[in-house]
């Protein structure tokens, strides 16, 4: 099936490693009569994977991963997940007699008395931040590219229920010291949780086993860091990745690459090489950070106590967009009915939050629906061609950046000498605002950037040249884009509102009714790719135009 | 590109993907032209500088193989530091030290492994890209044909769509099987406690001291100067052996003397505060988190967490941020010996709203 366009195959060089005998050839071949692995070495070892930079943020969330479970299991051997009160006797002097909970002092020995320990903690963490922040970047790639399509949209749900379970092992791991912090942390979970109606008083009291703080928490989410979560995550990478085998990755649209093929490099050799040693790259720079960047300080905020507090505080960045919702709930939205209290300036950004993360998990299939497209898509969409759908994600960034800003919205009033209440109007306005404001703009830009496109393709671009014709007249020499370049900008899926028609009980049902709705809100202004009768026209139609022949 | 066996056929990604008949249906949307541009295929290769000059493809094997070794270097430079800088007890400097060069030593050897790799593969490696061709991701028909007659022979065998009365007990069976799971969880919370009830009340009780948080000393009255403001904690908390956190998570009071002019108090809570001095639980109405900053000169109490402003002078109401009620506030009076003591516990829950507090 591998279509291999090097001197040598596979086959050959099996024959050759035949050739050479000795030990690797005898260790091959116990292996193979075991395993049967050749079949697999035939089927994966000359895999062809496209190279672009962007397919590299799936592989920077992969390679934090796996840095992550080293660093944590090293810190596992040393951490003691228990709340039971010690007094603290390490090297730490400030802390020095101060009662805390064994957590927090096996914390403080992982950073002050254990050779490379701070080191470890500092790369986990470091590599914690990045595993999330890439899974996010690589998430705005695959959408911003359309590489959700048909037939991969199961891939993007098992790639967002990482990416709720990477923050779910982040929050999990931030509150496992029991440092001042991580405790006001809890705190915050337990009142949020508190606000749920009907069940929230008791689900807090079970997840705490009693009152806050408890002295279980640390316990029960070391169980969940440390077993559930990860097996869990384990799985759906296995899965995600096995996906990835199955359906082939995707290409950017260029001369050569077609629906029906996969251009680049094989697995074997260059690609295990590249691949390999970005791993090495990011573990590196993920040293390199932690080597030299403090993060998370515990010794500087003390044990955990519900009475004290500093100011400033900020949740680990990816909790932001939820600690910054809570933040831009205008006063007094909670009331009582019934004898129940409603908290819904708790309840409510659960639900916003929970509405906004559900928009992106099921988006594939909302597109899906509108489009009515069945077909495979494997040619990767420049954001400038599909503008309804870019214009829909700016919109989303938007939001969840207004949500993301307000977290620190005492830090900018501070920073900037602006008022407390003036940041948080703003940002309320953003949140609100914003997403339509950045819809409108991201479109424009689209379509914009299409209609360059097509300039480009039917006159070519311009070269800067000023030349006059023998009658006087100047003129710009424009210069024609090859054909190679050319199908860059013309190869692109071109869409046109639903047309709706009444269906063989002469009726039109609301879903339908809705999705034309959807479909001219998403293709009504469309720039259709250039065809070859309009190429013919253009270098036709135009004969005073000079290209640089 | 060496080889393309079928770049040149092809017209747009879309048209031709599987599944295209598709396209035209009424469902579909897609506009697929048969005027459109065809794709050029592969463009000419172009050799790297390694492939036409021999001295730069040498460079480039010496460039590999020194980072290779500089990676060896960088191990035994992390491991001479282990042992080379030593963390001494007491000396937070030489945490630093141990912390910086043995991350240095490990960043050198595993970056220079990392470039060293990537480097092979892109200047030396064969350059040429190969080729895959895509298959539709749907089994082949006879595949999905013999899929279908494997489950129906499956179920002709097993009687599963005919014999309902055993399917549908099984169902059942299944659904309630792991209910039992589910209460065994109602263990993760103490048995003898009702949470709606430990929520309504706090170790403040009538003739509670109010003592310094954390020594645990009584506050005179006529040592709260004006102005001024003490975190408190009540009498005996801080001498707790069990369950002192969980109290003071929910006893933690602010004390704050204002000049009594400034202070607008309702008529049945005058009796609560004593000569300009209130007592209002830190724990804010929002979600709990310690409502720790007080900016003296407005009166205002900030929450750090959520941004929410009470107003001292006004029974703590919620000027601005999210939360919605004031902070409770705890009536306080003076003991013979001066000291600040409770007149009773809060006379409604403290901290976050919760569904039962009503």
């Amino acid at each position: 099936m591998t279509t291999l366009t090097t001197r040598e195959s596979a086959e050959d060089q099996a024959v050759g490693a035949k050739k050479t005998g000795g030990f690797t050839a005898a260790a091959a071949n116990y292996i193979d009569e075991r395993t049967s692995i050749s079949g697999a070495v035939k089927e994966l070892g000359r895999k062809i994977f496209p190279d672009h930079w962007s397919f590299l943020l799936g592989e920077v969330a992969l390679y934090s991963f796996v840095i992550i479970l080293l660093s944590g299991s090293f810190l596992t051997f040393f951490f003691q997940a228990s709340m039971a009160e010690v007094i603290y006797d390490g090297s730490y002097a400030p802390l020095k007699g101060i009662p805390m909970s064994a957590a927090m002092s096996s914390t403080m020995d992982i950073s002050f008395d254990i050779r490379g320990g701070l080191l470890m903690r500092q790369v986990h963490h470091w590599a914690a931040l990045l595993f999330v922040a890439s899974i996010g970047l690589h998430m705005l790639r695959i959408y911003f590219t359309g590489a959700f399509r048909k037939p991969r949209e199961l891939n993007w749900v098992i790639g967002f229920v990482l990416f709720i379970l990477a923050m779910a092992e982040g929050f999990t791991g931030y509150s496992l010291p029991d440092d001042l912090l991580s405790g006001n942390g809890l705190r915050i979970i337990d009142g949020l949780i508190k606000g749920i109606p009907v069940a929230g008083t008791w689900v807090s009291f079970l997840l705490f086993g009693g009152e806050f703080p408890g002295t279980d928490i640390v316990g029960r989410l070391y169980s969940l860091h440390i077993l559930l979560l990860p097996a869990i995550i384990v799985a759906l990478i296995a899965m995600h990745l096995l996906f990835v085998v199955v359906h082939k990755h995707t290409q950017y649209p260029a001369a050569g690459h077609t629906n029906q093929n996969v251009v680049g490099y094989p697995v074997l050799p260059v690609y295990a090489a590249k691949a390999g040693g970005f791993f090495f790259i990011v573990f590196g720079v993920v040293m390199l950070i932690a080597s030299f960047f403090t993060i998370n300080p515990i010794w500087n905020y003390g044990p955990y106590d519900p009475s004290p507090v500093s100011a400033g505080t900020q949740p680990d960045w990816y909790i932001g967009f939820a600690d910054g919702a809570m933040r831009l709930i205008p006063t007094g939205w909670e009331f009582v009915w019934l004898n129940h209290t409603y908290s819904l300036n708790i309840f409510l950004v659960l639900v916003v939050v929970g509405l906004f993360i559900v928009t992106v998990m099921i988006y594939p299939f909302i597109e899906g629906w509108i489009t009515g497209d069945k077909r495979e898509h494997h040619v990767l969409d420049r954001p400038r061609n599909a503008p309804t759908r870019t214009a829909i994600g700016a919109a989303g960034v938007t939001f969840y950046a207004s949500l993301w800003a307000a977290a620190s919205s005492d830090i900018m009033a501070t920073h900037f000498h602006l008022t407390m209440e003036g940041v948080i109007h703003t940002l309320q306005a953003t949140t609100l605002l914003g997403p339509f404001v950045a819809f409108f703009i991201a479109k424009r830009v689209c379509l914009a950037l299409q209609k360059k496109d097509r300039e480009i393709v039917l006159h070519g671009y311009e070269s800067g040249r000023i030349v006059r014709l023998p009658g006087g007249e100047f003129v710009e020499v424009h210069q024609p884009v090859d054909e190679y370049e050319r199908w860059k900008l013309v190869s692109y899926s071109d869409f046109k509102p639903l047309m709706l028609r009444p269906n063989a009980q002469g009726k039109i049902g609301a879903s339908e009714k809705i999705r034309a709705g959807l479909s001219r809100w998403f293709f009504e202004d469309r720039i259709t790719p250039v065809t070859q009768t309009e190429l013919n026209h253009a270098h036709g139609d135009h004969p005073a135009e000079i290209t640089d022949k | 590109m060496a080889k393309d066996d079928n770049g040149a056929e092809d017209v747009t990604a879309a048209a031709d993907s599987p599944g295209a008949q598709l396209a035209t249906s009424a469902a579909s949307t897609a506009v697929v032209t048969p005027d459109a541009l065809v794709n050029p295929g592969f463009p000419p290769h172009r050799p790297r500088i390694t492939d036409l000059d021999h001295k730069e493809e040498r460079k480039a094997e010496r460039t590999v193989y020194t980072l290779f070794y500089v990676s060896i270097v960088g191990s035994v430079f992390a491991i001479a530091a282990y042992m080379a800088f030593p963390i001494v007890a007491e000396d937070p400097g030489s945490v630093r030290l141990n912390n910086l060069f043995i991350g240095i030593g490990l960043s050198l050897a595993l970056l220079a492994i990392g470039i060293g790799a990537v480097h092979w593969g892109k200047a030396l490696m064969s350059d040429h890209e190969g080729v895959d061709e895509r298959h539709p991701v749907r089994g082949t028909e006879p595949v999905r044909a013999r899929a279908v007659e494997i489950f129906q022979q499956a179920n002709e065998e097993s009687g599963f769509g005919r014999r309902t009365l055993i399917r549908n007990s099984l169902i059942g069976a299944l659904v309630v099987f792991p209910l039992p799971a589910v209460v065994l969880f109602r263990g993760l919370g103490p048995m003898d406690q009702d949470p709606v009830a430990l929520l309504g009340e706090t170790m403040w009780k009538k003739g509670v001291r109010l003592t310094m948080d954390p020594s645990g000393t009584p506050i005179k009255a006529s040592d709260v100067t004006l102005g001024s403001s003490f975190h408190v904690i009540p009498e005996g908390l801080s001498e707790m052996e069990h369950g002192r956190l969980e109290e003071k998570a929910k006893a933690a009071v602010l004390l704050i003397r204002m000049d009594p002019a400034d202070l607008v108090e309702e008529e049945d809570r005058k009796s609560w505060s004593y000569d300009g001095i209130v007592a209002y639980s830190k724990i804010c109405t929002h979600v709990g988190c310690p409502v720790a900053l007080y900016e003296q000169h407005t009166h205002h109490l900030l929450c750090p967490c959520h941004q929410s402003q009470f107003d001292v002078e006004n029974h703590c109401k919620v000027i601005f941020g999210p939360a919605k009620r004031a902070l409770p506030q705890l009536p306080i009076a003076v003991d013979a010996e001066g000291y600040l003591i409770a007149q009773s516990d809060f006379t409604e829950p403290v901290g976050p709203s919760f569904w039962e507090r009503a």
